[in-house]
């Protein structure tokens, strides 16, 4: 790809998503802020939220592969070499770790909240 | 033009036990620096060149759009016309996913003004005349427009004319196809496909023997058809044929010995030296030209694909080649590194329309506006550019639903493949299916846009 620099790939993500770039994007740094923010309140990573969080993270994962194969009308048994196995594990991992981190810092926030 | 590039981070401290506050700030620390990376200087945020030119781009498709954006940003007062008769805007490459059954003809289908920024005069006319000696274009209403600079982007013209007994009206019916001819006839071509994939019987494919659009396109919806007969269960009764214009399936010798040895194991006939000539639609028979004289192919389903040529007003005046190998279509006589006029310094090509080899493609236009539109500044600036087009060109070569090779070549020949290591050229993935149906198109229109 020529000219393949942050300016161009937001162009692209744009034309690609409409608002909804920007709200997913609004999404990811709202849910990071937030689990920065329970992180330095607690002081700590609360370990039975975490394996919560990353049982709601491994379904995202799926999910986010699930809607892959909508968008491309194709699907994991398309893959027709290694790097078609890394591209589907980057997706499940994206899915995997965003959903963690927003479970966990949705189950924060209200745990701080309650108290 | 810097790219971006991963950043390296140190390792983690020694003996770390888990994720604590002061592993978080520096986690924090290195998003931030990572967010902080400077969106690399395009040559479209350098500063405007001043100027009173007054430049005229003839034609408003994809080339003629992205060279607009991106002069509306490089000048500071030049006055930019383009001219085009038509409202509509095409996304070409979309048109096999339409013939495929996998997108409507909405996906291909927008407005030019969608695309046009707000500096820009548009003529919705067509051209009828060029007069490069008077500097000036002529309108189909005989509007008389002069021009400091040229370019030409008008595209080309499928000659369906020159198929005897064709009727582009047919379209859809008795298993005849055309997936190039617009994005309605791309959805009645999917309409006639899935009809044969159904009942089976001889699918006929081929290409002209003129220089075309995207030359992997009739390869790929021979692959398309072959993968909707296996789905169905009727390739078994069907006999699939390519007719190739000449000995090979592709320019490129090492692409083409791929597309052969893919085609030889789908069970796809090769007949080499076939040109169409005609065609039977009541007896559902092909006319070739061939070494041997005339010969006929039933079909079952054919994807008609008719000679390519420039436009009358480019092909009848004096910006066409006047000899060699794209004087008889009347392509335009242009540099192939600069794509400058060869006769006229003051006009540039870009796109179809360009005589250059290679490259009739989005990504042809993609690599060859930026350098058209650095050649074009430096001049009107009193300067020379070291921008040049190498020939890039890229097809993703879809080879089965949900497989395609991502072929990039040079004039030369050569692979030049983006993602050396990763993304191998000639193996089927599923990785470059992904980048067709889905950054493909928000690609191109960023492009439109000169943000790509």
């Amino acid at each position: 790809m020529k000219d393949l620099d942050l300016g161009t790939l937001i162009s692209v993500f744009q034309e690609m998503m409409g608002p909804l770039f920007w709200l997913l994007l609004l999404v990811a740094i709202g849910g990071l802020v937030a689990f920065g923010f329970v992180f330095l309140r607690e002081g700590k990573l609360e370990g039975a939220r975490l394996i919560r969080s990353e049982i709601i993270g491994v379904i995202g994962g799926f999910v986010a592969l699930a809607i892959m194969a909508w968008v491309t009308e194709s699907g994991f048994t398309d893959a027709g070499g290694p790097v078609d196995w890394l591209l589907i594990g980057v997706i499940w991992g994206i899915g995997l770790v965003g959903v963690t981190v927003l479970a966990y810092a949705i189950q924060g926030v209200m745990t701080i909240r309650r108290s | 033009m810097s790219k971006l590039t991963p950043s390296r981070h140190s390792s983690s401290e020694k003996g770390s036990g888990g994720l604590n506050r002061r592993d978080l700030f520096k986690a924090t620390a290195a998003g931030a620096v990572l967010a902080s990376v400077p969106l690399a200087q395009k040559e479209s945020q350098a500063t405007p060149v001043k100027t009173s030119a007054h430049i005229v781009i003839a034609g408003a498709g994809a080339a003629g759009l992205s060279v607009a954006s991106r002069l509306a940003e490089r000048f500071d007062g030049a006055k930019i016309t383009i001219i085009d008769a038509r409202k509509a805007h095409y996304y070409q490459p979309g048109y096999t996913l339409v013939a495929a059954g996998l997108k409507s003809k909405g996906y291909v289908t927008s407005t030019t003004k969608d695309y046009l920024p707000s500096n820009i005069d548009l003529i919705e006319q067509a051209v009828q005349e060029f007069d490069p000696e008077g500097n000036s274009v002529t309108t189909a209403s005989g509007q008389k427009i002069k021009y400091d600079y040229l370019v030409v982007a008008t595209g080309m013209i499928l000659d369906y004319a020159a198929i005897e007994g064709m009727d582009t009206d047919r379209i859809g019916q008795d298993g005849l196809g055309s997936v190039y001819h617009s994005p309605e006839k791309a959805e009645a071509t999917w309409q006639a496909m899935s009809r044969f994939a159904d009942e089976g019987g001889q699918g006929l494919f081929l290409r002209p023997a003129t220089e075309m659009k995207c030359a992997g396109a009739p390869l790929k919806y021979t692959f398309i058809t072959d993968d909707y007969l296996r789905r169905r269960g009727t390739r078994k009764k069907t006999e699939l044929v390519y007719a190739a214009h000449n000995k090979t399936l592709f320019s490129v010798p090492i692409v083409n010995e791929k597309v052969r040895m893919l085609y030889l194991e789908r069970d796809i006939k090769i007949i080499p030296d076939r040109v169409m000539t005609g065609i039977d639609l009541s007896r559902k028979v092909g006319v070739f030209s061939t070494p041997e004289g005339q010969e006929e192919i039933p079909y079952d389903f054919v994807n008609v694909i008719p000679p390519m040529r420039a436009p009358n007003p480019v092909r009848y005046s004096p910006l066409a080649w006047q000899t060699g190998a794209f004087a008889h279509d009347g392509w335009m006589e242009v540099d192939k590194k600069t794509l400058r006029h060869e006769r006229f310094d003051n006009i540039w090509a870009v796109g179809d329309i360009a005589g250059v080899p290679k490259g009739k493609t989005a990504a042809s236009v993609k690599w060859q506006v930026p350098v058209a539109v650095d050649q074009i500044v430096a001049t009107v600036d009193g300067k020379t550019s070291d921008s040049f087009y190498n020939g890039y060109t890229s097809c993703p070569l879809i080879t089965q639903l949900g497989r395609a090779m991502l072929v990039e070549f040079d004039y030369q020949n050569n692979l030049v493949p983006s993602f050396p290591g990763v993304i191998a050229p000639l193996e089927e993935l599923w990785i470059t299916w992904v980048m067709k149906t889905m950054a493909l198109k928000p690609t191109y229109l960023s492009m439109l846009r000169g943000q790509a």
